[in-house]
């Protein structure tokens, strides 16, 4: 046979949150000349929410996510709370950053334990029909039981508050629509300690096995890019509030303290012929050298500090691990585990602050601007909704740029690198293929929100000859 | 003797169905004791295996590839849950269809992006004209509303089914729960 260009495609990705397929096209030598990944669903919530009241975006966007639909209340909120023109009630903040702040736990604590942890726990050449969270439960009971009871406590959280665990309605415009209880404060509090012992516990264990990954590290997403994210105005962690910094692979700050509110200035939206999401680069460096990664590892990347006792001993470990700014996707998890520690510790800050029981939580106003931004640090990185409105309050237009749309071609790039270091020739080896999704499960990307669709990613390989025959075909043994 | 098998799928949704599915907490482990999860976004199975006993479908049928899918899973499934409002009434997902395709397409690819405006078409599925509820592709057995269905509902349809028994519905749950 003659030498053949093949094309590998892996279809469905497992253990990620959406639909999506992966194409690594080799050369006649079987040597990888390019990978991309595919995210292959798409739902128009930009136009479907044309002609709908305002006041239901909340809610309707949240069906954006059932993983972080608070990220998408939040995001909401904000905007909405700019078309009011108000400025929300201090305990109303403060209340949102408690019901963020939980799900960043739960979404933190799925990506984790129920994704990512069979191929820590088990190894990524492991069976496959092990490789979930019963094989973890088998493996390191006390491992998947934290897993389990982490998620569930900030879920926990977000039902009390919220009233139900997925799609509670209680962020609205101008604030939230119930105060905080004492008797709800005092059984959160009382919760904290169990969720900090758990992510103590998980911090340790994770430590004592990275060790065994230095090839993963190595090859993982491994490069310079710029990170992207919130701080607030003393340089410090931020999930709800504050403005946008950018720095560069050596932590240089590059830009600090950009508005939000012109996101479109410095953040652009390229269409990928062959996908439904979009990638975002940063535009006084345009395309594709604007590059740049966001969520845990860029928030951690980039932020000054923490700003709470334990994380930011912790932040000292993870800034050891390089000399310059961490650069390997696979510390994506550490940072996670890290961002979990931050958010039980302030959320002790929150539920102690006097203030938080207040019972003024919501401003009223009618619309008194006709167009307005809202942005928030979602679980993945950071959110922005974008909403014009006409004189009666319905909704004319919007723009939402997702987490996961940022990370984007950082997730292109490593899949093209984990692809290039382990796929040579027409062989398919078994553990590449699960490496290939691994690092796609760092980014712990959620492709409902990217595309505003949702679904499984499946994985499926085909050798396809130069002529498009199919010479070799690999699904995943099940 | 083996295990009864348990799928899940995911059509167009929002995954909130599965995250309720995932909120019985640690009722999992009593349900991989009585079950074998052999197909679903938790696990790593590729390919829908043959002779599943119960499937809980999430999302509307909106795409090419939904299609295929549901109709590949019928044929394998014993019995058919709709789980959720997208999988029922077909829910958010519908709400493009009086805009239609390419006006949502416009929206996203043309007017709210800046390099390469258009809207991608390889290698992606094509979308149907609408989105429409599972069962007008495909028999479905049992319908659950709810966005999402709390854990409580998904936990007690999944019981009673292994028990042999009609799960009653009327006071567990109803759409927009």
């Amino acid at each position: 046979m003659d030498k053949a260009r093949r094309k590998i495609i892996i279809d469905p990705v497992t253990r990620i949150e959406g639909h999506s397929k992966i194409t690594i096209q080799l050369n006649e030598d079987g040597l990888v000349e390019d990978a991309t990944f595919h995210v292959t669903q798409f739902r128009g919530f930009e136009k479907m929410c044309e002609g709908r009241p305002f006041t239901e975006m909340p809610s309707l966007m949240a069906r954006i996510c059932g993983i972080c639909p608070v990220a998408h209340l939040i995001a909401s909120a904000k905007a909405c709370d700019a078309l009011l023109a108000v400025r929300i009630p201090p305990t109303a903040e403060k209340l949102r950053r408690l019901i963020n702040l939980s799900q960043i736990v739960q979404s933190h604590a799925l990506s984790f334990f129920y994704l990512s942890s069979p191929d820590l726990v088990l190894g990524m050449d492991a069976n496959p029909a092990k490789t979930n969270l019963f094989g973890v439960l088998a493996e390191n009971q006390q491992l998947a039981a934290d897993g389990i009871n982490l998620r569930k406590f900030g879920q926990q959280i977000i039902e009390r508050l919220g009233g139900k665990r997925i799609h509670p309605a209680w962020v609205v415009p101008g604030g939230v629509s119930e105060p905080l209880s004492e008797s709800d404060r005092d059984a959160i509090l009382s919760s904290l300690p169990g969720a900090f012992a758990i992510i103590k516990r998980t911090l340790d264990w994770f430590k004592g096995i990275i060790g065994k990954y230095g090839e993963e590290i190595a090859m993982f997403g491994n490069f310079p890019s710029l990170f992207l994210g919130l701080t607030n105005r003393n340089g410090g962690l931020d999930f709800y509030d504050g403005g946008i910094r950018v720095v560069d692979s050596s932590r240089n700050v590059i830009a600090n303290g950009l508005d939000p509110n012109k996101y479109f200035e410095y953040i652009g939206e390229k269409v990928d012929p062959a996908s439904y999401l979009k990638s975002t680069y940063y535009v006084p460096i345009g395309y594709p050298s604007g590059i740049y990664r966001v969520g845990p590892l860029a928030r951690l990347n980039l932020a000054d500090r923490c700003g709470t006792e334990w994380a930011d001993r912790e932040l000292i470990n993870f800034r050891g691990l390089e000399r310059t700014a961490v650069l390997s996707s696979f510390h994506f998890h550490y940072a996670r585990l890290i961002e979990i520690l931050y958010a039980v510790e302030r959320m002790e800050q929150l539920l102690t602050d006097r203030e938080i029981l207040s019972k003024h939580v919501r401003s009223f106003a009618r619309p008194n601007s006709e167009e307005g931004i809202g942005v928030a640090e979602a679980p993945r990185g950071i959110l922005i909704h974008h909403y014009k409105i006409d004189d009666n309050g319905l909704m004319r237009w919007a723009n939402l740029v997702i987490a996961t749309g940022h990370n984007s071609m950082a997730m292109n790039r490593s899949v093209l690198q984990v692809a290039k270091h382990f796929v040579h020739g027409a062989k398919i080896p078994a553990g590449m293929l699960n490496r290939v999704e691994a690092v796609i499960r760092a980014y712990d990307p959620c492709l409902s929100c990217s595309t505003h669709a949702v679904g499984q990613m499946p994985l499926h390989v085909q050798l396809l000859s130069s002529t498009g025959e199919v010479v070799d075909e690999v699904s995943r043994p099940d | 003797m083996s295990k009864p098998k348990l799928a899940t799928i995911w059509l167009d949704g929002c995954s909130g169905c599965h995250m309720s599915f995932l909120d019985i907490d640690e009722r999992l482990i009593q349900l991989g004791e009585k079950v074998d999860l052999v197909y679903s976004p938790l696990v790593d199975a590729k390919v829908f295996p043959e002779g599943v006993d119960i499937t809980l479908v999430e999302g509307a049928v909106s795409s090419e590839e939904d299609l295929h899918k549901i109709r590949a899973v019928r044929k394998k499934t014993k019995i058919l849950i709709s789980l959720g409002d997208c999988a029922v009434t077909a829910n958010v997902p519908s709400m493009r269809n009086p805009f239609g395709v390419k006006a949502i397409m416009t929206r996203a690819y043309v007017e709210n992006a800046t390099l390469d405006l258009r809207p991608p078409t390889e290698v992606v599925p094509k979308l149907l004209p609408q989105a429409r509820p599972v069962h007008e592709f495909v028999p479905v057995d049992i319908y659950v509303p709810g966005c999402p269905p709390s854990a409580d509902t998904i936990f007690y349809v999944v019981t009673e089914l292994l028990e042999g028994r009609q799960p009653d519905l009327s006071d567990h749950s109803r759409f927009g729960a």
